[in-house]
Order: C-alpha cells, then structure tokens, then sequence
C-alpha cells in the first residue's frame, strides 16, 4: 500500500512546519498579546508605552497600527484585531513584539488597560433567555410536523446537551510573515486557507491581494480549527512586520491556542417525536441551539449542516426543524470535521433510542425500521441517492460483526455480572459531500512536467495529514504515466494557484484532485501526437505508463524523449487544471435544493463494558464499515476512518470542553482536557471498506472520507447507553437513558443511578 | 566535560551532617553534554531554558512543542541512564520539562540521530509503511519512544504502555499500535552498542548565568549545605517546569538532587522497603521486584511513562498537592518519611505530612530522603484511581484501602480535600467489614468540592463506592 506522502520525513523528524522555520529568519521578533481578564468588558484606556520599557521590546502593535482594516472576520467583518469591547475572556487587546518570546510575555505584562466590566452570556441557555444570537431562526420544514405528532400514537419529548470539542492539533495556530525580496509581504501559515488568509492580510495591510504571498508547508493537524481561524495571528505577524521590517513569528502556546481560538460548537437540541407502535418516527419537532461564542465565524454553515443532517439515515415524514447561533462572550466556535453533522445526527439518535427503551423494542429494531428506502427524499427535498447502501451496510456489517450472536452474548454476561455490564449497539452514519456554499466546490492546479520526466504539482489544497497530497500525487503520477517518485506535490502558495477553496469538507480531493486529474489531461492530450509520431504509430495506440511511453504492447520509449521532442516542438508542457462540482444547488429560502454531490455512509458496532461502582467504561470492541468508493489510497483511507472514529469517540466520551463562571475556558491545556489516549481504542478494531461501491462522476470513483467516519462513534455512546440501560431492575429502565454528551464517568455514573432506582 | 570536576565522594556512613565536607567551587559559566554524539558546551544560557527550545534553537525541529506540560510527548527525546551490570538504557523523556542544565554531563539521544548511516531505523521503517503518522507532528516524540521501547524489550514483546505519554490526534493509535507491535530484536547498530556501557556518572554542577543559578550536588550534605531560602529543590523538574512553562515562574536557584547517591537507595529489607526520594518511578518499579500488586496497578496509573522516567516519589510528596497519585497509596500502606537537615535525619510519619493546602511538614533546609513502607505488606490492597481518561489522567478521586494481616484497615483519600489523608474514624468499620457504617463516616467526614473535573456529589458518590467496589474484589479475588 502506498504510504503517506511524508511518511519519510515525518518518521525522521525532517517534516517541517511553519514553527520549524523560526531559526530561518535572523533578527526574527516573537509575538505575545495582551490577554482581557473578562469575558466582556469596555476598553477605557489602553497605554502600550510601558511594554517598550522591557529589555528586548521592540515594538508594540494597537489599532493606531493597522494601514488598512483592522479586522479579521471573514464574512461579517466581526472579528477586530484590537477590540474596544472584549468580547470573550482573554481576548487579545494589543501585541508586544520582542527580540525573545520571554521578553515580548514580559512588556505584554507591562501594558496598561483599564477596563470596565459588562455582564457576560455565558451558556446556550442564558442566551436564549436574553435572546442573544448570531443568527436565526434557519428553518427546514416538511409536512405538516404539529398535526402528525398531535396524532402520534406515542410522543417523547425531551432535550439533549451536546457538548463542543477542542481541535487539540498538535501543532498551535502559527504564522510567520516576513517581507520579500521586493518589499512585499510573505506569511507562512499553518492554515486550511491560503487565499483566505492572503485576503484577510491584505485587507488589514490595506495593499492589493497580488502583494501578498500566502505558504502553507503543512499542518500538524487541523481538523477545521484552521479553516478561518488561522486568519487572525496571520494578520497579526504581517501588521508587526509592515511595522517594524522584521520578520515575525506568532505562535500560540497551547493554553492560549485553547484560550483564544473556537471549537466545536456545543449544542442544546430540544425535540418532540411522534411515533407509532411499531416505533416509526411519524414526526419530529426540533429546535438546534448552537453556541457560536463572539463572533459568527462560520457558525451559519455549521447550523444548517447540523439541521440537513438531523434525519441521519431516517425518513422522517413530517419534520418541523429550527435553529439558532447563540451569541455568547466565549471563543469563537467554528469548524471542526463534521461541521455540525455531528450535532444534528446525534439528536436523531439520541431519540431513536429513547422510542425504543419506551416501547420495549430492541434500539436497533427501531432503527433499521426508520431508515430511507428507495424513492425517499430528504427533509431538503433531495433525493437520497444511492439509498440501498444504507441497508447494504447495515446488513454486511451485522454479519460481519457477529452483532446477533454478540448481543445474546452480552445478555447473558449481564444477568451474571451485577455490577459491570456490558452494552452492544449499531448505528449507521449518512454524510452529505460538498460545501453547502456552492460556489466553494471549485478548484484549481498548475502542473508543470520538466524535460526530465519530472513532475511539479501545484493545487489550492493543503496538507495537514489527511494524506491529501498522498493522492495528488498518485492521481498525477497515474494520469501522466510516470513513476510516483517522479511527482513532487510542492507547498500550497498563493501564487501558484489563486483564488482558492478551503480545504475541508471533506472534499480536498474531490475537488483538488479532478482539477490536477484536468491540468495532467490536458499535458497527456499533447503529448500523445508527438508520441505517436516517435513510435511511428497510431496515436490511439499510444499508452503511458511508467515512466514510458508505449506503442499498444510493442515498443516503447522513455517519457523523458518524448517530453524533449514536445519541447523542442514548441508545445507546452505545463497546464493549469480546474474542476467544478455539477448540479448542485441550494435555496435558503425555501431549504429545499442539492446542496450535496452525493452521500458517505457507513454503519458501526461497538460493545462496551461500563462499571457501575464508579461509571467508567472501556471499550471492548468495534467494527467499521464505511463506504469510500472505489478507494485509491487505502493506507489513507484506513486512516481516516480509523482516526476520524477515535476522534468522534473523544467527542462523545472523555472529551469535555468547560467553561468557568467567569467565562474561562476551564479545561485550557493537556492536562486538564483529555483526548483519547492508547486505551481509549476499542481492545478489538475492525475496519472495512463497502465493496463495489465506485462513485462515478468522482476522481477514481473515489468517495470522500475525511468527516463521515467521525459519525461512526455514536456507536460507542449508544453502546453506554445499552449499558446504562442494563443496570435497571431487569435490564428494562423505567424511563428513557438521559445521557447529556460526553459521557463522561460522572454522567454515565447519574445515568445508571438512574437507572437503577 | 562538567567543569565543577569534584572527586567522587564516598555517602557518609553516619546519619548527621554537623560539619560541612564539601564546599562547592566557584560558580561556572558554562557546561557540557553530549547530543546525538558531539560534545556540545554551553553558556550564557538561562536556566529556565527547555531541553526542548534548546535543541530546536539549533536545528534539531523533529521535537515538538505539543503542550509544554509533559503530556503530549511530541517533545520526546532520550536521555541515557545507567542500569544494573554495567549497562545502561534509553528512557524517553518529555524534553519540554528539563532545564537545560540539568542535562549536563548527560547524553541525549533525538530523532534525527535513529536514522543511522542515512538507514531508517526498525522504527521508523514500520511507521511509515503502516501508516503510522498522518499530520506527522506527534511522529517524532512516538518514533523516539518507540525506539527506547525496542531497546527495552531488546527481542521479549513489547508493551505497548510504555507509550502511554505520547498523544496523537491522527490515527486513532492502530497503525501505532501494529507499528510497535512489529519490532523484533534490535539490530546490532552503534547506538544499540552504546547500551553495553554505563551513562557517564552525573558529577556536580553549579552553574549561573544572569537569570540564574543551577546547582547539581552530588552528596547529601553538599545539597542541605547549599540549599538556603531562595533555593528550590529539583529532581525531575515534571512539577516545577509545568510552573515555569504555563505559569511562567522563575525560580532564580535551583539545586538538583538527581545527583545525590544518598537519595537513590532502594531496599527492600525484612521489617521495611526504603525508596529513596531520587529514583524515579520508573527505576523504583525496576527495583521493587517483590512489589505488592497494589503498587504495580497504582504505577500504571501513575501520569504515564514519560513522566515516570523522570518523576520522583520525593517530589510527588514534596509538592504536596491534593490529587497527587502517591499520597493515598503511602498512607494506606502507613509509610513514614525520614527526612534530612543539617541537623540530621528525623522519621515523621506519613499520616499528619501535609497539614493545608500544598503545605508540609518540611521545615526550611529540609529535604525528603526516604519513604519507608513497613512491613508486613497488607494483605489485601486496591488503589483505585477515578478520572476522565483511564491512564495519564490527574484523578477526579483517588482511593486506597487495605487489610493487613491482623485485620487491621487503612483507607485513604487523593481529591477530597485540601489534602491527601487518611480516614481513620471509617478504618475500623472497613476492619470489621461493616461498609455500611464505613460509608456513612465517609459522608459525614468528607467534604470534596466541585471543579472541572468533577462534582463534589460524584466525589462523595465515588468514596463510598469505593468502598463498595473493594469488598466486592475481595469477595471475588477469595
């Protein structure tokens, strides 16, 4: 199998990114901000002089800095670099820049503001009840939702807390900016998007895009947290270095990465259901909270992915779905793999479980009985292309795990085990591909092929171990015919490919990779001519592949030769490639639309083992069956199903992100926010890929898998809440499992009381 | 080399320190290690700087800074350490907690040397092919303690485990998991040979720069000759630098005690067990061959291998935090503290050490020297650590209780109070086996608070459960 593109450098330590090349820049200066001690408060004074009285100080950068607009918010222009309102905790008010990062903390230490304290809104709750939002009510309507749950045979009503995530990429947002050989401005950025960053620097320098250069080597991990809010400490490094000429390096340390950047939005979802005997969803009343934090950022998008994703891979017939952005003084939530999926699929599942445990049915029963079947439509009125995948999936994956046998098995262990019980559970996961911003599916690339049969891809992607560039580069070496070793996927820049997308939802290589697949085409369309006439044959016949050129099966010729006598012929040998998704679209209005290429689905299975003394649990085992089309890269792929569920495991289990009364974030480093560790991952792990699955129309027949298999984790939660269940008396509880998201021991522990008394 | 070159001093035989023997010379300006095999020299260094910010200063980027608090690992790097016949092995350390200086006379091993004669190592070959990096930015610090686990294990199976202090966000661990999995026994290559020799002996340091003073005795009256009120003492700085890192302390003199020979005994004699206050945990888990089973669950749970390579019971105990992992352990295994001046030694029980919050009852110019475990050993004993994550998490509540042979109990408490304590009133229920009773002293006397690591509710619920959950092991293990 292929590995990862930078397997090599990674191992031996030679990767670099944007931090490692500090000792590049002499004179470099170090950034540090000067943090608010309030979640809200006015700006009275703010006097900067006393920080250049530190030794090693250089200079300071406030408002009285910035040429051109002093504001980093993308859409909204919402985000001021230096706010006269804090407008969450630790917010930065200015920056000290010195010639020693110890020395910048010191004069940031030195700056002298005064403040006046405003009340802060600091939960979902509390901003429901001031009515404070970003945005809202976004709306998806079908059916008549308050007629058929009034005549539901059974109702359920309820609400459910989702907590948020922290990215915890290991590499901190970073930036380094520095002027180039022409007076004009360069930034190395750890970012998800180059020519965002590139505009949201500009725009602050006040210059034109063309004067500013935007690299990004690669990122250690970004998983949507760099996707916007890269843009902010980018700003900051250009401003100090149109200020003072020297380079500048901001990096956040990790408590001030946490402290200052957003995360997964936490969600509080309130729901009513109308089902019948047989627990077939009639009609589902849903209102999604999200907690945007201060500014929108990306908040918008994430809302209505979560209400295009709250059906999951179920019909329900009738649905009356809302939501709101909160607007609350804390970071800033944003992007994070999934994109509010996550939060919008939870809740579904959440209620599928609840139906079940209240008719006495078995949860899975439930859920298989409510999936779409052929000729359904989403809520968005959507068709759900390639729908039997879903029952497929189901079906492979419940014989595959044993899931039948397995589940007599754990109740049996449970009659004879009282105080540690064991839960078993499948849930299937349906993901939406494609930015539901249309006009974000596009993409472009320059490859250019030397004389040598050596090959430089450029593309807007960005690499940040999703193994992006792993692909661009077999898609290259593959559709030019030359060996992989001949294909070297260059650093994104700016200036190699403009205007670009993020890279994120999932959709790097759909996008990213067509339009490579597009540039290396149109190379190969010339070349084939000056081929044939080398071979002296028929241009139909001729066939590259490997680093040669053949006629048919009969002779062949170094690519090498033919790219010279195509040089030689005055043909060029570089092109540029782009893609654009087809046949998508959306109206806000009237939510209805395609916002999505097509779907990603995949089921679960996990069995967990959860002891009652004290609520903790491990995971004893999980199966995982995700569709990725025809996969290309399957060391990629298995890593990013892999790593995308233990992520989601983190989400939904030891994760919990907390804010303090004083709006804080409470668990602001590695010791006090835990990802998963080595035994966090189920003790047997099964994964497969959905077989004669090709998505035609997509590179390869390649499917996207960046997000969906995050989705797969509810497995694990709806396995606790087995387990929970199987504590009361009989292993039947009086009342549905209430399990606020993460299940943390404490929780799991309350739930079982529960569920025991 | 180490420029204070002092003679190798014999520990003194008797128990008091009335005379100073040893006055240490005048200060220096600089100081030497080896890394990746050249001989570097230093000076004009602050003491605060990281192992960490030093090597990447000089190109070394392959570590990381994850988190500047040893929990990450991506800052791993190996540090050699002497082990018994002559020997010696690599211990992966997080080299965002060492001060530079205390690497002086040391050998420090990073990624960028495994590679060697340009030839990927057994390690990093299995990682790249297995898909065992994605983002890639852990990679180095699991590379490194991948290595140090190959070496340890040198052909007998690996343990996984040992990789406990090394995160990734990427992969979810599998290919991780497979990669380490796969290692044979190490080839015979030049940083393989190295191991066949002990680490070079730690001689003293005094080392000061401007922002600064480094102290490294190598006895014991040296180190409470030297130690005066602005001094703190250090062993594997995993407490001190979390401060210097994250909450920016500057501890202007810090004197070390890694290089004391008095602090690193270990003896496991007929009417007790003496651990030293230098020895890591690492080594104490070496070295106690006959521990209970209660001390093997509780070293797995202590914070994770990284930090038990370099952490000390000494400082675990000194710094005296309420949801320190070894308190709970010692005190329901009744241990005592002797505890060493200039006025000499004095024992002082355990039980009745810490008396507030983060405070002792170390007098100035004290130092822990030992930790004796009397013996008989319990006969039946359980640690039971409760957290968000099951391994290198800080508990939410700690617990031990045991049974000694004469029936008699201890039970004591991490994360229920300001201090770490026994709850004696409760000892005798639990000796006659009333859990009913005992829970009931439990709810009456303790008093936890919530915070973001769990509710005071949950904390009492888990005390008593505690309690519950042990009758039922040892129901179960009869």
């Amino acid at each position: 199998m292929i590995a990862h593109e930078s397997a090599h450098l990674h191992v031996t330590g030679e990767a670099l990114y944007t931090d490692d090349l500090v000792q590049r820049y002499p004179g470099i200066l170090h950034a540090w901000p000067v943090t608010a001690p309030h979640a809200h408060a006015r700006v009275l004074s703010l006097d900067v002089a006393p920080a250049l009285l530190e030794p090693g100080v250089v200079a300071t950068l406030t408002a009285a800095d910035v040429p051109g607009e002093g504001n980093s918010g993308a859409n909204r222009h919402d985000e001021p670099l230096f706010p006269d309102e804090v407008t969450h905790h630790s917010q930065a008010v200015a920056w000290v820049l010195a010639e020693s990062l110890e020395s910048a903390r010191l004069g940031a230490a030195r700056v002298a503001v005064e403040y006046e304290p405003l009340a802060p809104v600091l939960t979902i709750e509390d901003a429901i009840a001031q009515q404070s939002f970003h945005s809202g009510p976004f709306q998806i309507r079908r059916g008549d939702a308050a007629t058929a749950l009034s005549e539901s045979p059974h109702r359920i009503a309820g609400q459910l807390f989702i907590g948020g995530q922290e990215h915890f990429y290991l590499e901190t947002q970073c930036a380094i900016s520095r002027l180039d050989e022409t007076g004009d401005m360069i930034v190395d950025s750890s970012t998800q998007h180059p020519t965002e960053t590139q505009e949201i620097v500009a725009r602050a320098l006040g210059i034109a895009r063309n004067r500013v250069t935007v690299q990004c080597l690669r990122m250690g991990g970004a998983f949507g947290g760099k996707e916007v809010q890269a843009n902010p400490w980018a700003a900051i490094a250009a401003l100090g270095t149109w200020k003072t000429k020297r380079p500048v390096r901001v990096r956040l340390p990790r408590h001030l990465d946490i402290a200052l950047t957003g995360k997964r939005h936490p969600f509080l979802a309130k729901f009513e259901a109308g089902f019948d005997n047989e627990g077939i969803l009639r009609g589902v009343d849903l209102q999604l909270y999200s907690d945007g934090g201060w500014s929108l950022d990306l908040s918008d998008p994430v809302l209505w992915r979560a209400l295009f994703h709250c059906d999951n891979a179920y019909l329900i017939p009738t649905l009356n779905a809302s939501g709101w952005v909160c607007k609350t003084h804390k970071t800033s939530q944003t992007a994070f793999r999934g994109f509010g999926g996550p939060q919008g699929m939870i809740v579904i599942e959440d209620i599928l479980d609840r139906i079940a445990r209240s008719l006495g049915l078995p949860p899975h029963l439930v859920r298989e009985r409510n999936f779409y079947r052929e000729g359904d439509t989403t809520h968005y009125g959507m068709p759900v292309k390639d729908v039997g995948r879903i029952t497929r999936i189901w079906n492979e994956l419940k014989q595959s795990s044993d899931f039948d046998t397995r589940l007599t098995a754990v109740r049996a262990f449970n009659a004879a085990s009282p105080h540690t019980k064991r839960g078993i559970a499948i849930t299937p996961a349906k993901f939406g591909i494609s930015f539901t911003a249309t006009f974000f599916n596009q993409a472009g690339a320059l490859v250019l092929m030397y004389r040598d049969g050596s090959v430089q891809v450029n593309h807007g992607g960005t690499e940040m171990g999703q193994g992006l560039n792993t692909k661009i580069r077999q898609i290259a070496a593959k559709s030019l015919g030359v060996p992989l070793e001949s294909v070297r996927t260059m650093p994104t820049r700016t200036d190699k490919v403009p205007n670009t997308s993020p890279t994120a939802a999932s959709a790097g290589t759909d996008l990213n990779g067509a339009a490579v697949l597009d540039a290396c085409r149109q190379i190969q369309a010339r070349l084939v001519p000056v081929a044939a006439e080398l071979l002296g044959c028929d241009p139909a016949n001729v066939r590259f592949d490997n680093g040669r050129v053949w006629n048919g099966d009969l002779g062949n010729i170094e690519i090498a030769k033919v790219l010279d006598a195509a040089y030689r012929n005055r043909i060029p040998l570089f092109a540029r490639g782009y893609y654009r998704t087809p046949d998508i679209h959306f109206d806000p209005k009237t939510a209805t639309g395609k916002p999505f290429h097509y779907f990603a689905y995949g089921a679960a299975v996990c069995e967990v083992e959860v002891d009652g003394f004290t609520g903790e649990h491990r995971t004893l085992r999980a199966d995982l069956l995700q569709d990725v089309g025809d996969s290309f890269s399957p060391l990629v792929d298995l890593g990013q199903v892999e790593g995308g569920f233990m992520q989601g495991v983190g989400w939904l289990t030891v994760e919990e992100l907390l804010w303090d009364s004083q709006g804080r974030v409470a668990t602001s480093g590695a010791s006090t926010y835990k990802l998963p560790s080595w035994p966090e991952m189920p003790e047997v792990f099964r994964v497969d890929f959905l077989q004669r699955a090709t998505e035609p129309g997509v590179v390869f027949g390649s499917k996207a898998v960046g997000e969906p298999p995050f989705m797969l984790a509810f497995a694990v939660r709806e396995a606790l809440r087995a387990a929970v269940a199987a504590f009361a008396p009989d292993g039947k509880p009086a009342a549905p499992v209430v399990l606020d998201s993460p299940a943390t021991p404490e929780r799991i522990y309350w739930a079982l009381e529960r569920a025991r008394s | 080399m180490v420029i204070n070159h002092s003679h190798a001093r014999t520990p003194p035989k008797h128990r008091h320190y009335p005379e100073v023997k040893f006055i240490m010379e005048s200060a220096t300006a600089d100081f030497e290690f080896v890394l990746n095999g050249i001989t570097v020299r230093e000076h004009a260094v602050a003491p605060q700087t990281t192992l960490l910010d030093y090597i990447r200063n000089r190109g070394l980027t392959g570590a990381k800074e994850g988190c500047a608090e040893g929990e990450c690992g991506a800052c791993a790097v190996l540090l050699l350490k002497s082990a018994s016949g002559n020997t010696s092995t690599y211990q992966s350390i997080n080299s965002c907690l060492v001060p530079l200086p205390a690497v002086s006379g040391c050998e420090i091993v990073t990624v960028e040397a495994l590679a060697e004669s340009g030839k990927l190592c057994d390690v990093q070959r299995e990682m790249a092919q297995r898909g065992g990096s994605q983002c890639g930015y852990c990679t180095p610090g699991f590379v490194v303690s991948m290595f140090a686990e190959q070496l340890r294990a040198d052909g007998r199976p690996v343990d996984p485990h040992n990789l406990g202090g090394n995160l990734c966000r990427c992969t979810g661990y599998r290919p991780i998991r497979d990669a380490v999995e796969a290692l044979g026994a190490p080839p015979d290559t030049p940083l393989r040979r190295r191991l066949d020799q002990p680490a070079p002996t730690l001689l003293p340091v005094h080392y000061e720069s401007a922002e600064g003073k480094f102290w490294r005795p190598c006895s014991l009256a040296d180190c409470l000759e030297l130690a005066d009120d602005d001094s703190r003492f250090v062993a594997g700085n995993t407490d001190l630098g979390v401060m210097t890192n994250l909450r920016h302390q500057r501890f202007r003199h810090l004197v070390s005690l890694e290089g004391i020979p008095e602090l690193r005994v270990f003896e496991d004699g007929p009417d007790h067990v003496e651990i030293g206050v230098g020895l890591t945990l690492t080594e104490i888990g070496e070295r106690w061959l006959h521990a209970p089973d209660v001390f093997r669950e509780w070293l797995c749970l202590f914070a994770s291998p990284l930090i038990r390579n370099r952490a000390t019971l000494g400082g675990n105990l000194a710094t005296a935090s309420p949801i320190g992992d070894s308190a709970p352990l010692l005190l329901a295994l009744d241990a005592e503290l002797v505890v060493a001046s200039r006025a000499g030694d004095r024992t002082v029980p355990l039980n009745g050490f810490f008396h507030g919050y983060r405070q002792t009852l170390l007098a100035p110019g004290e130092i822990i020297r030992s930790i004796r475990i009397p013996k008989p050993l319990p006969e039946f004993a359980r640690f039971y650590k409760v957290a968000k994550r099951r391994v290198d998490d800080i508990s939410t509540i700690a617990a031990c209780i045991a049974i000694g042979a004469d029936g008699s109990a201890r039970i004591a408490f991490g994360g229920v109070a300001a201090v770490p304590s026994r709850v004696m009133d409760a000892e005798s229920a639990i000796a006659a086996g009333d859990i009913r009773t005992a829970k009931d002293i439990l709810r009456r006397t303790l008093h936890p608070m919530s915070d973001h690591r769990g509710s005071a509710e949950y904390r009492l619920a888990m005390a008593c459960s505690l309690v519950d959950k042990f009758f039922w092991e040892r129901g179960q293990s009869k």
